[in-house]
């Protein structure tokens, strides 16, 4: 199967500075992965550099097997950190989700019927379909992120890229988030994440790439999320704990270190064992 | 009363000035409105500055002043975004240079050849009096131009005013959108001009719309609101600046500030009065 984006040995900085180098990865349809690495590691540049808001400085980028810039390529969508968005904007949150449909509907400024109910059916699918006329900056964290999406799913993308989806939302809703994405994968959709959030991760997304300005390393969360490859990805020992089928990263890296605990001998404690 | 308010519109010159100002108020409240929402406020001010200096190279090299005059702030637009776009300067940066340096260009040229200053004083503070039936029908060509383009790039002109990064990803051919943009805010400056005048332009742009800002949580009645203040305050200015004897743009810019003084007091009265009823409530 042809991937549906691939990244052959790309690197990137900001002026002298390189902030991806060498970087070789792909995705294929229906796959689901995120991007995980401290701040700074260069997370969000990677997904626009896939996204074409950044052009890289060596290495190629291929959608569908073509160069990027080519007309005919894969229809994409992109969720933005919350935090980048204008929130004093005079939006309403159909304008918003409408604005996923600005490239593929007529020179009409208003919606078709078509549209509005797709715009319906997407806002009930995520539960906000009584806010289409709220301004944006009137909902909760979880409810604004869910018009993003709403703005992405509209689209009905092959490829859909999340920045930090999980962020500033509490536990359930992102949950929620994770466990719907995992769904749309399952029906062919591919989804590229960042998060900070390792748990969530391992348990929600079947393929994660640890990142520090190179990747670190790749696969599914129980071969990745290891001490080593934490301890090179965040500058420091991280607690891994595995215990009947599951894994929990303990999130702040240890100034003292931990061992990559395999099994958790006595559960509910966690015999810490500094490194030599 | 009447016979008082019709007065005015006995004289040709008059009903050709408020058929002009109306036009041009509305055009500047309709742009004035993505204007402000890109936080590029400043760009009228800079702009209307740059096609000074455009003017007066049109009058040297006897060119025809709208197409040199226009052509010159089209280009200084497009500079300005490709700027900001390919480099670490921010907008109000770039405008102050390129604008500027544009309006020096003519200033050196008029300082050179002093016979001609006399000729750009409508330029710079507008000339009602001037406004011939040919240009009524310029300004009117304008303003459905540039409603024609906003009307036809409506969604993807939102959208990158939104986040010009994310339209991109999601298809919108954002470089067209901002070229085909400056476009039409150079022609509603070079339509304007005359009206309002270089320095009085870029009020004109930002004062209906943040009125209209204030006023709604709305994109589509935003631009509504700012388009029929702009208008009415080209209608109002006019039969100001008539009875009161007061130059035509400044009075129009002043009616346009007063009714921005009044909605900010009333919207931040309301505000106040609803966070004392909550706290009533509470």
């Amino acid at each position: 199967m042809k991937p549906i984006i691939e990244l052959d040995n790309v690197t990137f900085g900001y002026g002298a500075t390189p902030v991806l180098e060498h970087i070789s990865m792909h995705l294929h349809p229906g796959q689901f992965a995120a991007l995980v690495g401290p701040s700074g590691a260069g997370k969000t540049t990677l997904l626009k550099l896939a996204l074409g808001i950044l052009t890289p400085g060596e290495g190629q980028i291929r959608l569908d097997g073509r160069a990027r810039d080519e007309h005919s390529r894969p229809t994409i969508s992109y969720v933005p950190q919350l935090e980048s968005v204008d929130w004093n904007f005079p939006v309403t949150v159909e304008q918003v989700v409408f604005m996923g449909l600005a490239r593929s509907s007529g020179v009409w400024p208003w919606p078709s019927k078509l549209e509005r109910d797709r715009l319906q059916s997407v806002l009930d699918q995520l539960e906000i379909g009584h806010l289409a006329r709220r301004h944006i900056r009137d909902l909760s964290g979880g409810q604004q992120q869910r018009v993003f999406l709403a703005r992405a799913l509209i689209t009905e993308p092959d490829l859909l890229a999340l920045d930090e989806p999980t962020a500033g939302i509490d536990v359930r809703t992102a949950e929620n988030v994770l466990h719907m994405l995992g769904h749309l994968s399952q029906h062919g959709m591919t989804i590229l994440l960042t998060t900070h959030d390792l748990n969530a991760a391992a348990a929600h997304v079947p393929w994660v790439i640890c990142l520090k300005n190179k990747i670190v390393a790749q696969g599914a969360p129980e071969d990745v999320f290891t001490a080593e490859n934490l301890n090179k990805t965040y500058d420091g020992d991280m607690l891994v704990i595995r215990q009947d089928g599951m894994l929990f990263v303990q999130q702040k890296p240890h100034p003292h270190g931990y061992h990559d605990l395999l099994p958790n001998p006595v559960p509910g404690e966690i015999p810490a064992q500094k490194q030599a | 009363m009447i016979e008082l308010l019709l007065r005015p519109f006995q004289f040709e010159f008059f009903r050709n000035g408020t058929a002009a100002a109306v036009l041009a108020g509305g055009l500047c409240g309709l742009i004035g409105v993505y204007i402000v929402l890109r936080g590029m406020s400043y760009i009228g001010h800079g702009l209307s500055h740059a096609i000074f200096g455009g003017a007066v190279v049109s009058f040297v090299m006897e060119w025809n002043f709208y197409l040199g005059a226009g052509l010159w702030g089209f280009v200084a637009a497009l500079l300005i975004n490709q700027t900001v776009r390919r480099t670490k300067i921010n907008a109000d940066a770039a405008i102050g240079v390129i604008t500027t340096a544009s309006f020096a260009t003519g200033v050196a040229i008029i300082s050179r050849y002093r016979r001609f200053t006399r000729s750009f004083d409508a330029a710079l503070f507008g000339n009602i009096l001037g406004v011939t039936t040919q240009d009524v029908i310029i300004v009117a060509g304008v303003t459905l131009l540039v409603a024609g383009i906003i009307f036809v790039l409506y969604k993807p002109l939102l959208f990158t005013t939104f986040d010009s990064q994310v339209a991109k990803v999601y298809g919108v051919q954002t470089e067209w959108i901002d070229t085909l943009f400056a476009l039409a805010l150079a022609a509603a400056l070079i339509a304007s001009m005359q009206i309002l005048g270089v320095t009085l332009i870029a009020a004109a742009l930002v004062i209906p719309a943040i009125t209209a800002r204030l006023l709604t949580d709305s994109f589509n009645r935003m631009i509504l609101l700012s388009t029929a203040l702009g208008a009415l305050s080209g209608f109002f200015g006019m039969m100001l600046s008539f009875h009161l004897d007061i130059a035509s743009g400044a009075m129009i810019v002043l009616f346009q500030a007063t009714l921005f003084a009044l909605t900010l007091a009333i919207t931040s009265l309301q505000k106040r009065a609803s966070r004392r009823l909550l706290h009533t409530h509470v």
